[in-house]
């Protein structure tokens, strides 16, 4: 009797205890546009749209940014690695992810650290594209991260120790988590990527108090799902459809969005005749079940590597004079889409950079299919990196325009194969032969004017229209915030740090940083002072107006 | 057999075998292994296998391997701490891989229809007198700075590619090698190599050597030059003087 009641007062204590540290209870997480001094999820809200409604800096005061503080990689962080996570910041605290696993909680005052925890990864992970992190998610006082190796890990966020770790796949068939997790109520929305090494993707919900798998919906339908019908024979076996970048949520619709990755084999198509579902789509989930509500495919049967991991951004807007739930989506392929998101119904597509393999998209915004890969070769506009890709676009809500990180007017030869799939070796099915360096070249840039340049550019979501575009010389791998103070941050793999007029494009700041941007910009305060921190190279820049 | 044979090789390779040397592969290893050297390294690599910065694959130098063996091991663990991934391959496969890197070391992209055969105590003569070549090429610090740095050409081109660039400069001009001209304000005519450039300013080194920022906003024009100012030897030597600069030129693999 003494031990239960003696366990009972310990579980109250230790319940008291666990409800004075929540730091972030998901209420917060839905109401983050009430608390813009920090920055909650990887887009800073739920609805994607990366905005700010800090108005410290402004057009008028830009010139006056300097750099705050620098947070430099060290092993065992990989410096050689794209930086591509965006930070998280807590009533003071960021927390920031450096590649591949490594995570820090810093004084976002002043980037001194309170602590680390660096997660090596097994030697048996394997990535296509770079031993990335792309961020966390928090919850009460535990952060969330993806691992290299296919786990997905939870952190006290007092002093970064393990709570739980679950697996999601295997590192040694390809299956790794870079995408940074999204929260929704008690569960952590998570999946793996690895489409170049033929996994089978889902997108899965994991207790965030256990790690327990609650739901998976699998992004290649296995016989017997809805979809499966869409692959020839028994290739959804490696199909693809990873996960990799985060999504967003509808609280009112309850309802959970996100992009899924290309189809396996990348450039082969042949073997999987069909639409390939739900490669190169956006699905719309219930997040209590997981079951599909809609889903939107942009490029049935991809042969480009045209993945939809991009931020579905959720707008609330007049549409043609009514009010309605949309999604703004700019898309690989060198799309721009509207859809209404109660319904995934296509409201409005556009090209938002020169495209050749489609002459167009029919009323249902199914693209009108021209080009192909091919084994001699076929050049394709835009390049397999795409018109974007996973660098954030961002929403303002006083302009009304939609700011998508651009490569313009470039294009690759994209060849098919036949390639054999062995677990654990990538299984793309041909390749692309591209004008562009790799990322991991460094901010040197030689090429010729006319293979195409980066822009930030601004689109009417009403119309489709490019309403201004910033140049760039080399592309761009940088993410975009747009603020309330009509601003626009954005980064160059040239290693500029600009703000932008969010009206015109006009360059009122920039700052050089030594290394490539490739990761998301966001804003945050404390004790009065707007900050605003992007990764570049292998360091985190936090900029401020001058004291 | 084959297995057998890639293991008795593998086997050697552990103990002493240098990673230039030969190793018997049969041209359907080679094939083989160029086809996984397709399906998993382009990615990165790229087909010319040097898509990466200061990472040429095909020059038979690696950073992380001094043997086969090393390069075998690399190959499946990866690179820790790098993009280098491990790979699935067994003895047989890794053994091609390897084969195919080693060959392509000395496969041209271009076929040569020079017959002569080449003596490079004779090309070193040509090349720094008759050939007028350091006027603009410079190796080490002999030489001009008007074309590329020749000092460890050998071991990033193959023969036949360096006779083509001999007859005909403007076949290719790579990226790294593109020839600029920009005029300033005041009509001052700059010339060099681009080095870097991006929306405010590009970099190259003169055809004097000096390394110069130009800010564009200060030129009046430039531009990126489609065509070498290197004039083709096509006519200028003999083939056996143009065999003999290329086995001269072969020889160069720059300093250990």
């Amino acid at each position: 009797m003494m031990r239960a009641r003696s366990l009972a007062l310990s579980a109250a204590v230790l319940l008291l205890v666990q409800t004075a540290y929540a730091q972030v209870p998901f209420d917060r997480i839905l109401k983050a546009d009430t608390e813009p001094q920090n920055w909650l999820t990887y887009s800073g809200n739920l609805n994607g749209q990366r905005y700010s409604k800090l108005t410290q800096i402004t057009p008028a005061n830009a010139k006056e940014l300097e750099l705050k503080w620098v947070l430099q990689s060290r092993p065992p962080a990989e410096a050689a690695t794209k930086y591509e996570a965006t930070s998280l910041v807590v009533d003071g605290v960021l927390y920031t992810v450096q590649p591949p696993n490594v995570v820090i909680a810093v004084d976002a005052a002043t980037g001194r650290i309170f602590w680390t925890h660096a997660y090596i990864p097994a030697t048996t992970a394997r990535a296509c594209c770079g031993r990335v992190n792309r961020g966390l998610a928090i919850l009460g006082n535990r952060l969330f991260m993806g691992t290299l190796d296919g786990n997905l890990l939870a952190l006290d966020a007092r002093d970064g120790h393990e709570v739980w770790k679950t697996a999601i796949g295997r590192p040694e068939a390809g299956y790794a988590v870079t995408v940074a997790p999204l929260v929704v109520g008690d569960k952590v929305i998570a999946g793996p990527a690895g489409g170049e090494y033929g996994i089978s993707g889902f997108l899965a919900a994991y207790s965030a108090d256990t790690g327990k798998e609650l739901w998976r919906f699998n992004t290649i339908p296995r016989p017997g799902e809805p979809g499966n019908e869409t692959w020839a024979g028994q290739s959804w076996v490696h199909g693809g459809g990873s996960i990799w970048t985060t999504g967003s949520y509808d609280p009112v619709l309850k309802l959970l969005y996100w992009g899924v990755g290309n189809a396996s084999p990348d450039w082969n198509g042949t073997g999987r005749e069909g639409d390939n579902l739900y490669t190169s789509s956006v699905i719309a989930l219930e997040p209590d079940t997981g079951k599909l509500k809609w889903f939107f495919q942009f490029t049935p049967h991809d042969e480009f590597d045209f993945d939809a991991t991009q931020v579905p951004v959720l707008v609330d807007a007049p549409w043609h004079g009514l009010p309605r739930h949309l999604m703004l989506f700019a898309n690989r392929n060198g799309y721009f889409y509207v859809l209404d998101r109660v319904t995934g119904e296509f409201l409005l597509g556009k090209p938002f950079v020169k495209v050749t393999w489609s002459t167009g998209l029919d009323a249902k915004g199914r693209p009108i299919r021209t080009g192909h890969s091919t084994p001699e070769g076929s050049v394709i506009y835009p390049e397999n990196q795409g018109g974007t890709n996973w660098y954030n676009p961002a929403y303002s809500q006083r302009t009304g325009l939609f700011y998508i990180p651009s490569w313009v007017d470039t294009y690759s030869i994209n060849t098919s194969r036949q390639d054999e799939y062995v677990e654990g070796n990538m299984y793309n099915g041909g390749g692309a032969t591209h004008n562009m360096p790799g990322i991991r070249s460094g901010p040197v840039n030689r090429r010729l004017p006319e293979l195409g340049y980066g822009a930030i550019q601004a689109v009417d979501p009403n119309t489709g229209t490019v309403k201004w575009q910033f140049k760039m010389v080399d592309v761009t791998d940088s993410g975009v915030l747009a603020t309330a103070s009509d601003l626009v941050f954005a980064g160059s793999r040239e290693g500029y740090f600009y703000a932008l007029d969010a009206r015109t494009g006009a360059v009122l700041w920039k700052s050089m940083t030594g290394g490539q941007v490739s990761a998301g910009p966001m804003t945050y305060e404390v004790n009065g002072m707007q900050y605003v921190s992007v990764a570049s190279g292998n360091a985190l820049f936090t900029f401020g107006l001058r004291d | 057999m084959k297995f057998l044979r890639a293991a008795v090789w593998l086997l050697t390779a552990a103990t002493s075998l240098h990673a230039q040397e030969g190793h018997g592969a049969t041209p359907a290893d080679i094939q083989r292994g160029a086809q996984i050297f397709l399906s998993n390294c382009t990615r990165c690599h790229g087909q010319d296998g040097d898509a990466i910065s200061n990472v040429n694959l095909f020059s038979n130098k690696f950073r992380h391997a001094q043997t086969d063996a090393d390069l075998i091991n690399l190959l499946r663990k990866g690179v820790p701490g790098t993009a280098m991934p491990p790979g699935n391959y067994s003895d047989e496969q890794a053994f091609a891989i390897v084969a195919y890197l080693h060959s392509m070391a000395t496969t041209p992209r271009t076929v040569s229809t020079n017959t002569n055969t080449g003596d490079a105590t004779r090309g070193k003569t040509i090349f720094e007198g008759k050939g007028q070549c350091l006027t603009c090429h410079r190796i080490g610090e002999t030489g001009g700075y008007t074309g590329p740095d020749l000092a460890a050409i050998g071991g990033a081109r193959r023969p036949p590619d360096l006779e083509r660039s001999l007859t005909d400069p403007n076949f290719e001009i790579r990226d790294e090698n593109r020839p600029v001209r920009a005029v300033a304000k005041d009509g001052a005519v700059i010339q060099g190599t681009l080095l870097n450039y991006d929306t405010y300013s590009l970099q190259l080194i003169d055809t004097q050597g000096n390394l110069r920022a130009l800010q564009f906003d200060k030129l009046k024009e430039y531009e990126f030059l489609k065509t070498s100012p290197m004039p083709s030897y096509r006519d200028k030597l003999t083939a056996q003087e143009i065999a003999d600069i290329v086995s001269y030129l072969t020889g160069l693999k720059g300093t250990k």
